[in-house]
């Protein structure tokens, strides 16, 4: 049994990671997912969380905020709509976005509800790894 | 004959404006390569996401989706993307025309990317709803995914049947292509030739197939209009250095042809002035 799996992520204007992972931590529209090599085929849709490529028992985070992502049993490709190393995240505009969605939660706008809630997750979790 | 400070002025005229050309060019060139290398970025996201569609349509044989069979509305969205910027050959007229040829004014809703292009469709009747024409200065993959969003809810709400986008498609550095190209509803025929289905790797879906088509469509119309942005830019650019190159080397011409001209008239001038002297030195002696 393999115990690495070719991981490759992939953004819209570059190729963000690429290398053998050992575990890997991602958070789908069903919930948080942990993957090991030879999982089952599966395409899953992303949801904003936090991206942990574990690899040689060094364990790498990023932001990876909208996308998807197929596993086969030894590639697993994340397309990435939204993708940031910490070190790309600026935190004082995810501070100001947060209060920004805070407010417009507060107003309580109807229609604007989902994207208010998913513009503060999104400035929470950036926030949480610039920390 | 034009007389000699007549000709002098033009070719100096001439030949500033070949250097305003020459410059452009130089300009132009130096963005191309920019703008070739982040279309060409933009290559292994565009061709993995193209490959997930097909497997997803071909595992799942659904054709009842709603991004895949076109709804009532006959009226079309257009996105066409076009330059802020003129001084780039047929570059911006091309796309104008090709959108001419194949959809009615009446039955047309233009989304203008572009300056130029919005100029001359509106000369030509067409209905525009929005300009995004201040993204084509630096697009970033933000204004595709909200280009997108906009059209894809007159989509869903049945203003429109069909999409399209008419962008430039950039071949190489000399041959840029004008494209009319068909986003929604998806045609399945033309993807279903693509695909290989390996039936040894079934694959599983959560949320389930149906669902995960709903959300990955937008991504995949998304990705193309921003693909089709970065090659829009590589292809303007193309175009323009291309056009600017003529463009100096007309003048180069032009001012050979003038310096021809200024000398025979300076030498004709000569000339005549010692016509002059010798007849009126004859008439003294």
């Amino acid at each position: 049994m393999a115990d690495s799996m070719k991981l490759k992520v992939v953004a819209p204007e570059r190729i963000f990671y690429e290398g053998d992972v050992s575990f890997l931590e991602f958070t789908t529209t069903e919930g948080d997912m942990g993957i090991y090599p030879n999982h089952i085929p599966l395409t899953a849709i992303i949801a904003p969380g936090v991206l942990r490529i574990h690899e040689a028992g060094e364990v790498k985070e990023a932001a990876l905020l909208s996308g998807f992502i197929q596993i086969l049993q030894e590639e697993v490709t994340v397309l990435a709509e939204s993708v940031e190393w910490p070190d790309e995240i600026d935190a004082n505009r995810a501070k100001e976005a947060e209060i920004r969605a805070r407010r417009r939660i507060e107003e309580g706008s109807g229609v604007d509800m989902n994207r208010a809630e998913l513009a503060l997750k999104r400035a929470l979790i950036r926030q949480s790894l610039t920390r | 004959m034009a007389s000699m400070r007549d000709i002098k002025r033009r070719k100096e005229s001439v030949a500033s404006t070949g250097q305003i050309t020459k410059a452009m060019k130089l300009v132009s060139t130096v963005k191309l390569q920019k703008a070739k290398a982040r279309a060409e970025g933009n290559k292994p996201y565009f061709t993995m996401l193209y490959d997930t569609i097909c497997s997803v349509l071909g595992r799942t044989g659904t054709i009842d989706h709603r991004y895949l069979k076109a709804n009532d509305s006959t009226r079309k969205a257009v996105i066409a993307i076009t330059s802020n910027r003129g001084l780039a050959g047929g570059y911006n007229n091309n796309i104008v025309k090709e959108i001419v040829a194949q959809c009615d004014p009446k039955e047309t809703d233009i989304y203008a990317v572009g300056k130029k292009g919005l100029e001359g469709l509106l000369r030509k009747g067409y209905n525009i709803v929005e300009d995004y024409s201040e993204v084509m200065n630096d697009p970033l993959y933000g204004d595709a995914i909200h280009i997108g969003k906009n059209v894809l809810a007159s989509y869903e709400n049945g203003e429109v049947g069909e999409i399209y986008l008419a962008y430039t498609s950039f071949k190489n550095t000399v041959v840029q292509e004008p494209k009319l190209m068909k986003l929604l509803p998806i045609d399945v025929e033309e993807i279903m030739q693509d695909v290989e289905i390996d039936v040894l790797t079934p694959m599983n879906y959560e949320p389930e197939a149906d669902e995960a088509l709903d959300m990955i469509i937008p991504k995949y119309m998304n990705n193309i209009i921003f693909g089709a942005f970065v090659e829009a830019v590589a292809s303007e650019n193309g175009a323009r250095m291309q056009a600017m190159d003529s463009a100096t080397k007309n003048a180069e011409d032009m001012i050979a042809d003038l310096s021809l001209k200024y000398n025979r008239a300076r030498q004709g001038a000569i000339t005549q002035e010692l016509t002059e002297i010798i007849a009126g030195a004859d008439a003294i002696s």
